[in-house]
């Protein structure tokens, strides 16, 4: 099953069958609440006791708002799906709810917010659901948002789900753009499953708020079965078998070209492919043979 | 909604320069009993725009709140219990929030406001 960024934007992906899995199938739930849990953790709020406001982006049915309301915080939820928020309606979420697009900016007065989550949703930034879509400026929206409503010291914990090392690249350097500090944690890193990338974000020039904490099981130690499981709400089977075209690449009347082809090939020894060296033959035109 | 967010948001249409305070037009909210906490309430007064939330309160019928109010008030219990009721007790259900500068109108439907922007205003 592709990836369900690939197949339909997320409020049509996220329909009504969509949504309602996350009331009725107790795995999605668990998982959605441990990486809430993990995510609030890694927010590493001041333990004293005082009630904070905090946002979940990409909130969807409330559940990961349902960790932050049990920790006592009042939170602000985001999210482009109705069905979502419907099911989060039913669910009596504690928080507000915001039918939103955070490619749009999240519409915020500056540094009131004192923290804030999101789960499973800021990759869906890199995908170009309509013609007026540009990722880059979608991603440099929504951080420069985020960067802006956060007080100052204050951190954004963000698990994503991202396809590829260029996304998250790309992710991230919108993070840095916006003027964040921080990095990735990863727990379970030896795990293909149970591995979670979390963006730990803080606002602000970097102190000693913004050192990073270690990921779960980096050294090696082994994750329980539960958290092997594969079920997590990104990777369910969605409705849709339509594969969703992605945007054409250009190409000009002379193919891809040599740039082209010398810039793919070093991003494919980036990644640890052994590719042939350039030479002068590389992407030579052929002739045309009968 | 509760009156906590609306003292937060702001309006995002692209080339609006002040978009707070939201015009808050109510026409049915509720109210739900939570318990107070004063910490939060301490925590949360120095970010609060305090004649915003005031003239939201009055958009919901609730004129107890001081039209204005500095923090040495948060030593009274009175002033706490209004600024609490006021500020996390009264949702508002159905109505819309207007944007100060453009008069661009946001549904509040079933208490969740459609911030959504059409692609020219973004
Ligand atoms: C894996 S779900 C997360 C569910 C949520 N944490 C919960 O507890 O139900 C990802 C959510 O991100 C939302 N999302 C995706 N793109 C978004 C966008 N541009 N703006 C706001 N929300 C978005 C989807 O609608 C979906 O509800």
């Amino acid at each position: 099953m592709p990836r369900p960024e690939v197949q339909a934007p997320p409020e049509i992906f996220y329909n009504e069958t969509e949504a309602r899995k996350y009331t009725t199938s107790s795995r999605i739930i668990e998982i959605q609440a441990k990486i809430s849990e993990r995510a609030l953790e890694l927010l590493a709020l001041p333990n004293d006791g005082v009630p904070r406001l905090l946002l979940d982006i990409g909130c969807g049915s409330g559940l990961s708002g349902e960790t932050l309301s049990e920790n006592g915080h009042h939170w602000i939820g985001y999210d482009i799906s109705e069905s979502m928020l419907n099911v989060a309606l039913e669910r009596e979420a504690e928080g507000d709810l915001l039918l939103a697009d955070m490619g749009q900016g999240l519409g915020l007065r500056p540094g009131v917010v004192d923290g804030a989550i999101s789960i499973s949703a800021v990759q869906w930034l890199c995908y170009a659901d309509k013609s007026s879509h540009e990722p880059r400026m979608r991603l440099k929206a929504f951080f420069g948002s985020l960067y802006r409503c956060l007080a100052r010291g204050a951190r954004a914990v963000l698990q994503l789900y991202a396809e590829n090392m260029d996304q998250s690249e790309m992710i991230m350097m919108y993070a840095m753009r916006a003027g964040f500090a921080g990095g990735i944690v990863v727990d379970w890193p030896h795990s293909s499953k149970a591995r979670k990338a979390y963006l730990v974000l803080t606002c602000g020039p970097p102190s000693v708020q913004s050192y990073l904490p270690k990921g779960k099981g980096e050294d090696g130690a082994m994750c329980s079965e539960d958290e092997e499981s594969d079920d997590d709400g990104n990777q369910t089977v969605g409705i849709y078998d339509r594969t969703r075209p992605r945007k054409k690449a250009k190409i000009n009347k002379n193919g891809k070209g040599k740039e082209w082809v010398f810039k793919k090939k070093e991003q494919m020894r980036k990644k640890g492919y052994s590719v042939p060296p350039d030479t002068k033959y590389t992407a030579r035109k052929r002739k045309a043979h009968f | 909604m509760r009156l906590l967010t609306h003292n937060m948001l702001s309006c995002n249409i692209k080339g609006v320069a002040n978009g707070f305070p939201l015009r808050l037009e109510a026409e049915k909210w509720v109210e739900k009993e939570v318990e107070l906490n004063a910490d939060f309430l301490r925590h949360i007064f120095p970010k609060i725009e305090w004649k915003a939330l005031a003239g939201a309160a009055r958009a919901v019928g609730y004129c107890e709140l001081p039209e204005e109010a500095d923090a040495a008030m948060l030593d009274s219990e009175d002033f706490l219990r209004r600024f609490h009721h006021a500020l996390l007790e009264i949702h508002v259900e159905e109505g819309a929030l207007v944007c100060p500068e453009t008069g661009r109108g946001f549904p509040i439907t079933k208490g969740i406001p459609n911030m959504l922007l059409h692609e020219d205003e973004v």
